[in-house]
């Protein structure tokens, strides 16, 4: 490189003394505004150097003089969410699970809060449309085999049914009528058979009497005489159009034979009353609340 | 300067005064045409001096039209009753709405506004093709308040001369004090730009005293200040840099133009040769053009250009250059329209006249003995606009707004949507019916209460229900619809498969404005599952 810097002589501009096969770069400055923006960036950089956290240590890094945190900033909006929520979570415990709806704005509250908690906790059994599946109820329908008002449906999410670590859970078991040896096989396919007609699945059966007997003997405690059911017992209704555990005949006589029963866990002691309370609103507006 | 002259014992742009002709500016276009341009150059100061005529008249009148649009239409009133706003333009953001006198838009209605901008897309073909670039020179935002601020510039500082001998003294108490008034004068014409632009955006007497008891939102005292910074510095200090070198319309409207455009021309074939020495070369009994080579043309000119180069990109039409040409035509005894608003065929053909057979131009061959011109030299006049091309243009301009007017007036004010749950799809109830489920959002796009009566078609034996209602589950259902409000609301419908059938079903559902005509319908979808 010379010592005398080489200018172009088409422009009169200065070259940076590279070439490249004859063609040599022009050393035209920056633009002065972009320099002086390229300074105050320095500047700026610096300051925020001091004031936020930024230089990394070994083990640890700058705390900054601003005593800015990602986490902090995140624990105050969480705190701030908290709080706005505070005053309706307050008036959620004090308020009756049956005297929420009649206030919109609780309401309103309740059910969203009830949809959130839903799909963290009962999705997994009842569907996250919470349209149940084959054992699992659907919660859409009108069919409930522990009473579909607020009331027991907020005791039924409290204490759970079969949940036996809850001692208020609700318990009710069928007996095995075929493992048992308490009906023959005859018999219970004959009862299978009349409860589908109950349920207007089968018109061909006449021949009542003996397997109205027996149903009346066996299945009429819980099922009622008729065989509507009782949600005091758990004991579904066997003529409408919900069937748990199948319609078809196998299904029914499976049933009978070696019945199968449902677990719920209790989640008042794990959510909470308030949770519970928005889980009940939120079930009971799905469409079957009674 | 070509000529050296004695520049140095006169104050700069002082007109140079000559025995027997017109006074003549000394200055020097920013482009020459002549000297090759470097790609990057320090910005040339401009001095636009104060024209007087005809264009000036109507540029003066157009800004007054123009800025008392932009200032007045924030605070007309429009009643629309109890339920809406009343202010006559308003765009609410917060609430999604736009207001324009007797029409209200909803954001799905946002088409409209997009047949507007389709409007303008094609009013600028029409008004390009037809008087050129009258956009730029006349009502552009950036052509009027520059004008403005060149009017205070003018007002503080004085006319041209004054202000080059201002910007070349030392700084002393009376330019310091000129310099404050003029800068004070032009931020608060900025201040009031930005002011004005908000009240679009709120209701403006109520924004007005909260901007003034600081209580008006953030983005209001943003808006004004970001729109003060724009307006001070696109106005006052970069002016013409920003039609040269920032705005893509000359380059658009360039393209646009075509030999039946109105540009302002510099007509050659009249002015050439020129001299500023005419009485000497008379006396030679050399003909010469009309132009004396005054400079006045281009020490009016706002962007700094030499008109008399040619069509260029840099001139925004303003006409300015008409006015003092003309006025020193007058002065001159010669006919006006040295430089004139003229179409390139108009030109051409006068061009062809002036040039003798050896290709050059003879002013003496478009010029009667007595200075007139000859009556074979043609005159642009207003017909030149009419023709093919920017009748079609204005008839599909026309046809667009007239469908729009109609779209507008005929449109409905009342809308249904419907959402089918999709999780589940349906439900079957315990009585042997499919229930499914639906979000319906009414739109009660009328600013009064509305009572509406809700079917269902389509679907036999089909019933509704609203959650949470605790009714039984009927015909038809009686919703009410707040005023200038959307209402979403949760139905169910629940069907015998027995009697709809299995699988998927059309139905449609309908709105009927109890105490109105208007209805609404939606085409929505029942799935019955498989049956029993």
């Amino acid at each position: 490189m010379s010592d005398k810097p080489h200018v172009d002589e088409i422009s009169g501009v200065e070259t940076t003394g590279h070439e490249w096969d004859g063609i040599r770069e022009l050393n035209n400055p920056l633009p002065r505004w972009w320099v002086w923006i390229f300074y105050a960036t320095i500047v700026f950089s610096i300051g925020y150097a001091i004031y936020y956290p930024s230089i990394p240590l070994l083990n640890d890094f700058t705390k900054g003089v601003g005593g800015y945190s990602s986490r902090a900033e995140l624990n105050q909006e969480l705190d701030a969410a908290a709080a706005a929520k505070a005053g309706l979570l307050a008036r959620l415990a004090e308020t009756d699970v049956t005297e929420i709806p009649s206030d919109p704005e609780l309401m309103r509250f309740a059910v969203s809060g009830g949809a959130a908690a839903y799909r963290v906790n009962c999705s997994q059994c009842h569907g996250s449309g919470a349209q149940g599946g084959f054992g699992y109820p659907n919660l859409n329908d009108d069919a409930w085999l522990w009473g579909g008002d607020l009331q027991s449906l907020y005791t039924t999410i409290a204490h759970g049914i079969r949940f036996e670590t809850d001692d208020q859970t609700r318990y009710s078991e069928m007996p095995a009528f075929g493992r048992d040896g308490i009906l023959d096989r005859q018999q219970i396919k004959a009862l299978a058979l009349y409860v589908r007609s109950l349920a207007g699945l089968d018109d061909g059966w006449v021949d009542a009497g003996e397997t109205e007997q027996s149903f009346l003997d066996n299945c009429a405690a819980c099922h009622g005489e008729d065989g509507k059911g009782m949600a005091m017992m758990g004991a579904p209704n066997l003529t409408d159009a919900i069937w748990l555990y199948g319609s078809e005949t196998d299904q029914i006589i499976r049933q009978i034979s070696e019945p199968r029963h449902g677990v719920m866990p209790a989640w008042g002691d794990r959510l909470g009353d308030v949770t519970v309370k928005q889980l009940t609103l939120y079930v009971h507006q799905l469409g079957g609340g009674e | 300067m070509s000529t050296a002259d004695s520049a140095a014992d006169r104050a700069a742009g002082d007109p140079v005064s000559r025995s027997g002709g017109p006074d003549r500016y000394d200055v020097e276009p920013v482009n020459r045409r002549d000297r090759q341009q470097p790609l990057y150059a320090p910005k040339k100061k401009i001095y636009p001096k104060r024209a007087e005529g005809y264009f000036r008249r109507l540029k003066w009148l157009i800004m007054a039209v123009t800025l008392t649009i932009y200032y007045v239409t924030p605070w007309l009133r429009w009643d629309r009753g109890e339920f809406a706003p009343d202010q006559a333009v308003l765009i609410d953001l917060m609430n999604r709405r736009f207001y324009f006198f007797m029409i209200e838009i909803w954001p799905q209605e946002f088409y409209y506004v997009a047949g507007m901008l389709v409007m303008a897309g094609i009013g600028l073909f029409l008004v390009t093709s037809s008087v050129g670039r009258a956009w730029c020179g006349y009502a552009c935002p950036q052509t009027v308040w520059v004008d403005l601020f060149i009017w205070v510039e003018r007002l503080v500082e004085g006319d041209r001369n004054k202000r080059m001998r201002l910007d070349q003294q030392p700084w002393g108490p009376g330019k310091i004090a000129k310099r404050v008034v003029k800068h004070g004068i032009w931020l608060a014409i900025a201040v009031a730009t930005g002011g004005a632009w908000i009240f679009y955006f709120a209701d403006a007497p109520t924004l007005f005293t909260d901007l003034f008891t600081g209580e008006a939102a953030g983005i209001a005292y943003s808006t004004v200040a970001v729109l003060t910074f724009t307006t001070y510095t696109l106005g006052g200090h970069m002016r013409e840099q920003i039609c040269t070198y920032m705005c893509p319309w000359p380059r658009i409207q360039g393209a646009m133009l075509d030999e039946n455009s109105l540009t302002v021309t510099y007509n050659d074939w009249r002015g050439e040769p020129r001299s500023r020495h005419q009485k000497k070369s008379a006396h030679e009994g050399r003909v010469l053009g009309d132009c004396v080579d005054c400079n006045a043309c281009v020490a009016v000119c706002p962007m700094g250009i030499d008109i008399r180069d040619g069509q260029q990109l840099e001139c925004i039409t303003c006409a300015l250059c008409i006015d003092a040409c003309d006025s020193v035509m007058g002065k001159l005894g010669r006919p006006g329209g040295l430089i004139s608003y003229a179409t390139l065929n108009d030109y051409n053909a006068n061009m062809a006249l002036a040039k003798d057979s050896a290709g050059r131009i003879d002013p003496a061959r478009v010029r009667r003995a007595d200075g007139t011109l000859s009556d074979a030299v043609r005159h642009t006049t207003w017909r030149s606009i009419m023709r093919p091309r920017t009748l079609i243009y204005f008839l599909v301009w026309a046809a667009i707004g007239l469908f729009m007017v109609w779209h507008v007036s005929a449109r409905e004010r009342l809308d249904l949507n419907v959402l089918h749950d999709r999780n589940p799809q349906f439900v079957q109830l315990s009585n042997g019916d499919v229930r499914n489920g639906y979000t319906i959002k009414i739109l009660n796009m009328m600013p009064e209460p509305r009572t509406l009566r809700l079917t269902v078609e389509g679907l036999p034996g089909a019933l509704m229900t609203m959650p949470g209602a605790g009714d039984a589950p009927r015909r038809a259902i009686f919703l009410d619809a707040r005023p200038d409000q959307l209402r979403a609301q949760r139905i169910f419908v629940q069907a015998d498969p027995d009697q709809t059938g299995a699988g998927d079903h059309g139905i449609r559902f309908r709105i009927h404005d109890v105490f109105g005509s208007e209805d609404a319908s939606y085409e929505a979808s029942f799935v019955a599952g498989d049956g029993r």
